[in-house]
């Protein structure tokens, strides 16, 4: 409940000054502000397509906890995947901020109206995998995230500083799992090396697609939405992981891979943007059983939250 | 759509870092009553010892201004500049003030 929904005698054009000049300050825009409708359409659908993101991304790691190889990896990997959970919730309660709520947001991306990152349609094919999601795919989320720390909606901004406080231990991890295997037998290398080689790419498209095909990046970026480009991310994300690769001992699968003295930075190669689009369509290797699983563990949960209600709503009879 | 008798109540969680700090705002969840609100919050906001005490609260609970409309609401106090210390000249060979 507010004391005044508007400020008394503001017309349209005054508050869209108040708000441009509260972004011009980079200050925060907060919940009850008054904003654009498509500044508060473009976060919702970026903050339910990264909680979904969360949500979904159980599932690749989830599918190893029966079988990690040992207590302490177990432990670990509970402690990884639950955490995800809880970056989940932070963001729906975000965008909850934004009055949707998350049942309709569970409901959009159930009838597949809304996205989530297509990184994790891609299989889980080997521990070593365990351990490349949690160097390379957290890298990049760390990437991503750090900056959006600062981004212009203030919910927004504080659920990414809580996220980016627990990424740390998720790539830790996963590298230190890595370095551990290639210090084991030969067999063990060979397995972190193809696990990288599956998952390199992937991690690149996890920035989006090249700056010149992203048509919203400007908007996003002039209402402090966004901090940077997709093409600027990608490039730091590649110049942190070639000295971490070096160190572990693997090959990044990519022959345009240097160091370019001139820029400062390293040149790459593009990864396959076909690849990626069929991904965001729905066709990637594993869109179909990610999806069914949702869907799955939704319906099944039900009955535990209709209980939940009716136990409650005995409490308050036996309570009056 | 349905959602409002079909999902949980929204909670707003207040968590307090330590001993001799104020409790403080940190987000919100879903649950069916107050005790479900507390455990939800402990293990969504406090799984890294975040907290020593939660304080949760129904979010429709909540009376709330609006931040952004300084006028009339805070107006008061913007005016009062003798409520600060710095309003008052002090010569600077007085000491310990
Ligand atoms: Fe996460
Ligand atoms: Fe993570």
């Amino acid at each position: 409940m507010t004391l005044t929904e508007t400020a008394p005698g503001a017309s349209e054009a005054d508050l869209e000054r108040q708000f441009e000049a509260t972004i011009a300050r980079h200050d925060r825009i907060e919940p009850r502000d008054w904003m654009p409708e498509g500044y508060r359409r473009t976060l919702v659908r970026q903050i339910a397509q990264h909680a979904h993101s969360e949500i979904i991304g159980m599932q690749p790691e989830g599918n190893w906890i029966t079988r990690a190889p040992s207590l302490r990896r177990k432990a670990i990997l509970l402690a990884k995947v639950q955490d995800e959970a809880g970056h989940g919730l932070y963001l729906y309660s975000a965008a909850e901020t934004l009055g949707v709520s998350r049942l309709e947001l569970t409901e959009l991306l159930l009838a597949g109206r809304q996205k989530y990152s297509s990184i994790f349609n891609y299989p889980t094919l080997s521990y070593a995998d365990v351990g490349t999601i949690g160097w390379l795919v957290d890298g990049a989320a760390i990437c991503n995230q750090v900056p959006l720390c600062r981004t212009s909606y203030g919910p927004y901004g504080r659920a990414m500083i809580r996220v980016c406080k627990e990424e740390s231990f998720h790539q830790r991890q996963g590298y230190e799992l890595l370095a551990t295997m290639m210090r084991g037998t030969d067999e063990q290398r060979a397995m972190v090396q193809e696990s990288v080689n599956r998952f390199w790419w992937p991690a690149l498209m996890m920035f989006g697609p090249p700056d010149a095909d992203s048509p919203n990046t400007a908007q996003s970026m002039a209402w402090g939405i966004k901090r940077n480009t997709n093409d600027e991310l990608r490039q730091k994300f590649v110049d942190m992981s070639v000295p971490q690769a070096e160190a572990l001992g693997v090959t990044l699968p990519d022959p345009e891979l240097r160091w370019n003295e001139e820029r400062g930075h390293h040149d790459f190669g593009q990864p396959d943007w076909e690849e990626f689009m069929e991904g965001v369509k729905g066709n990637g290797p594993c869109n179909a059983q990610r999806m069914a699983h949702r869907r799955r563990a939704h319906e099944e949960g039900a009955w535990v939250r209709e209980a939940a209600t009716a136990y409650a709503a005995k409490q308050r009879g036996a309570a009056s | 759509m349905s959602t409002v008798e079909k999902e949980w109540p929204l909670y707003e969680v207040f968590v307090r870092g330590k001993r001799g700090l104020n409790h403080v705002h940190v987000g919100s969840l879903h649950a069916a009553d107050d005790r479900m609100a507390l455990l939800h919050a402990r293990d969504v906001y406090t799984r890294r010892n975040e907290g020593v005490s939660i304080w949760v609260v129904r979010a429709d609970a909540i009376a709330a201004s609006s931040p952004d409309e300084k006028d009339p609401m805070f107006a008061p106090s913007g005016d009062k500049v003798y409520r600060h210390p710095t309003f008052y000249d002090i010569p600077d060979n007085v000491p310990h003030m």
